[in-house]
């Protein structure tokens, strides 16, 4: 079978620089995925890739046998794909709850949504996710107005609910307690199994402690990839980012 | 919605940015159009000339201009202050509904021309011998009245769906569309494009079989414009407070973020563009009957400024805001045009650099504010000794908020 994600030989260049060169990285579904790297080594811009907001000079990007690679924003998201970006990104001026409800499952057209009213379902999944991301207090309150801490249990909270099939998290516990990175953990890592997860980490500890396999990324290319205990201890690895 | 908290107590700025209705605002919006639409029209038919109640047939000309602008202004709002794009070819859009309704007052006036010919006059003096074939059907009051909505539609869908689909977006969209009014001003003030040229058309008669000229028609056009008034309001309304309403006030202060949670911001802005211009289109129509004529002046790039300061002097993304901004800016220009014809740009520049420095939020806000004890008002002249505590901590961390073109989600995500 092949692979639920396949990025291949993807390349990117801002200016004659190369953010990405010659990237090819698979993913099963069903997995979890942590990605580490130095700062700059492109991270992000891999995940600005997979989901259209950037686009590879050259390579191809396969979702579930299609070729994504040339797909709008939206059309990405609407095949499954979900993205928390590594500053969090809420909707400042509307409600958590509001905030919830715009990233609701469902259809996105805008003739139907001038006439849509939350569906049962959909209602129920919001007040599910306010309790999971702890936020049922702060409904009413504007995205905007939000700790930095609550702000980023939001946006996951905004991923969770699109129900997407592949789940690209970047950086997901920057400024959160130890607690909150607990209960963090226990959220991505009960989501691995039925849905497919890419974490984008700094935070060693954190990625010791969710990861199954382990992708280092160095300067645009893939440095080494496997078990996490393997990965911790290959000299290449140790050299450019562990040992540091 | 979730039960309502207590949290409620939404700071002005936030509650403008979140586009979440001030409560007073449909009540605002409701005495206008019942003024605009029942108690002047009736007071200038019912009382005789004489009684003290009795409104002037100049005045209820002039207050149904001003309510066109209002529907101008609402529409206006719709696209720039809920869906964050701001047009400057609105102006084109109202004068492409205008000269609909005049095709149709032309062909109303018959063979009581000038020249006594079935040809609107202005063709007669060019020796054009029959009518172009883009005025067939303008003899249909309804055929006429659907082109003054269809026509400023279409072109506001063509034009808006390649703009939007390169992602023109922000300042650039706006000085496109100010090419856009340009250019359509040098073609209408063409003779050959068949419009009447830079005179436009005029000297209606009648409209529907009554007397233009009869201070009832008058009253019955002012009535109908209120009526409109209203229905746009009413229209608008629904349509921010509609699920897709949220989308576009989303879209608006984070692009990038509502294209990744699934929406397509082409559609979302195409949607309120083309119903913004044919909202504008209405206004046009219904303006030319009451002002007797339509010429490419209307078109001017500045009218289509104009219009964007309206709404900014009443309050972004409030609606009631753009139409009070529409009568209090129009009222001043009818009034300062005569008294100070040489001085009144210089008054609209000053209004218009004084509404941005000191209150952003138009006057709408600074009266809310006044009301909550927040507003900058207040900072001058007390908070009407009403509560002063809901606008604490809260406003200073909303104030980041933008309510600015695209971009914004991306700028989030730079490090
Ligand atoms: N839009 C862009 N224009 C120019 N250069 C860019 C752009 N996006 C990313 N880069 C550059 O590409 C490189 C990779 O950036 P990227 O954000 O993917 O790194 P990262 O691995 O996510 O780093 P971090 O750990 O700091 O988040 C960096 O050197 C960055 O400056
Ligand atoms: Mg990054």
């Amino acid at each position: 079978m092949s692979a639920q994600l396949q990025v291949d030989k993807v390349t990117v260049s801002f200016d004659g620089f190369r953010a990405l060169n010659d990237l090819t990285l698979h993913l099963e579904a069903g997995e979890l995925r942590c990605i580490v790297g130095p700062n700059g080594a492109g991270k992000t811009t891999l995940m600005d890739i997979i989901t259209g907001k950037t686009r590879p000079d050259v390579g191809t990007v396969t979702f579930e046998g299609k070729d994504i690679t040339r797909f709008a924003e939206h059309e990405i998201v609407a095949l499954g794909i979900g993205r928390k970006f590594q500053r969090p990104t809420v909707f400042p001026g509307h409600t958590v709850f509001e905030n919830l409800e715009l990233t609701s499952h469902g259809p996105k057209g805008v003739f139907k949504m001038l006439f849509a009213r939350l569906t049962a379902d959909q209602r129920q999944a919001i007040e599910k996710t306010l309790e999971l991301i702890g936020l049922t207090d702060h409904a009413t309150r504007l995205a905007g107005l939000l700790s930095h801490g609550q702000k980023q249990w939001l946006e996951i909270g905004m991923l969770l609910i699109q129900q997407p099939k592949l789940l690209l998290v970047d950086e997901p516990v920057a400024g959160m307690t130890q607690q909150e990175i607990e209960r963090t953990e226990e959220i991505l890592s009960g989501l691995a199994g039925a849905h497919t997860v890419v974490v984008v980490e700094h935070d060693m500890d954190f990625v010791r402690s969710i990861a199954q396999k382990v992708t280092v990324l160095h300067e645009g290319s893939v440095l080494a990839e496997g078990q996490m205990s393997d990965v911790q201890n290959d000299p290449k690895v140790v050299e450019v980012y562990l040992g540091a | 919605m979730s039960p309502a908290k207590p949290t409620k107590a939404v700071p002005t700025l936030a509650g403008f940015a979140a586009a979440r209705p001030l409560h007073w605002n449909s009540w605002v919006a409701g005495v206008v159009c019942l003024v605009v639409g029942v108690i002047i029209p009736v007071l200038n038919v019912g009382p005789s000339p004489r009684s003290a109640f009795h409104i002037s047939d100049f005045f209820v000309t002039l207050v149904g201009k001003l309510t066109c602008y209002g529907i101008v202004a609402v529409a206006m709002d719709l696209v720039w202050g809920y869906a964050g794009v701001l047009s400057l070819c609105h102006a084109v859009f109202f004068a492409l509904g205008g000269y609909a309704m005049g095709m149709y007052l032309m062909r109303a006036i018959g063979t009581e021309g000038n020249y006594r010919s079935l040809l609107p006059d202005f063709m007669v003096f060019l020796d054009w011998k029959e009518l172009p074939w883009y005025w067939e059907g303008f003899n249909r009051f309804g055929f006429a009245m659907a082109m003054a909505l269809i026509v400023p539609g279409v072109v506001a869908f063509i034009f808006g769906f390649f703009a939007f689909r390169s992602r023109i977006g922000g300042v650039y969209f706006s000085i496109v569309t100010q090419a856009l009014t340009y250019a359509a001003m040098l073609l209408f003030f063409r003779n050959a494009t068949g419009f009447g040229g830079n005179n436009g058309l005029t000297d209606f008669k009648r409209i529907l079989g009554y007397p233009l000229r009869e201070p009832s028609t008058r009253a019955a056009l002012c009535a109908i414009t209120g009526l409109a008034l209203g229905l746009t309001y009413a229209l608008c309304r629904y349509i921010i407070g509609s699920r897709a309403g949220r989308v576009m006030t989303a879209m608006r202060d984070a692009e990038a973020k509502v294209r990744f949670s699934g929406y397509d911001p082409v559609a979302y802005k195409l949607f309120a563009w083309t119903v913004s211009a044919m909202l504008c289109g209405l206004a046009g129509a219904l303006y030319v009957p009451q002002v007797g004529i339509i010429n490419p002046s209307e078109m001017q790039p500045s009218s289509s400024v104009e219009i964007a300061i309206w709404v900014a002097v009443g309050g972004r993304g409030t609606l009631a805001g753009a139409i009070l901004g529409a009568f209090l800016v129009n009222g001043a220009k009818s009034w300062l045009t005569v008294a100070f014809p040489t001085a009144w740009l210089y008054f609209l520049g000053v209004l218009f650099v004084v509404v941005t420095l000191v209150v952003p939020g138009g006057i709408v806000e600074s009266f809310s504010g006044l009301l909550k004890g927040g507003g900058f008002l207040t900072k001058y002249f007390g908070g009407l000794g009403v509560k002063r505590a809901a606008a604490g901590p809260e406003t200073a961390a909303a104030a980041p908020v933008s309510t600015g073109g695209p971009g914004v989600g991306e700028e989030q995500e730079q490090p």
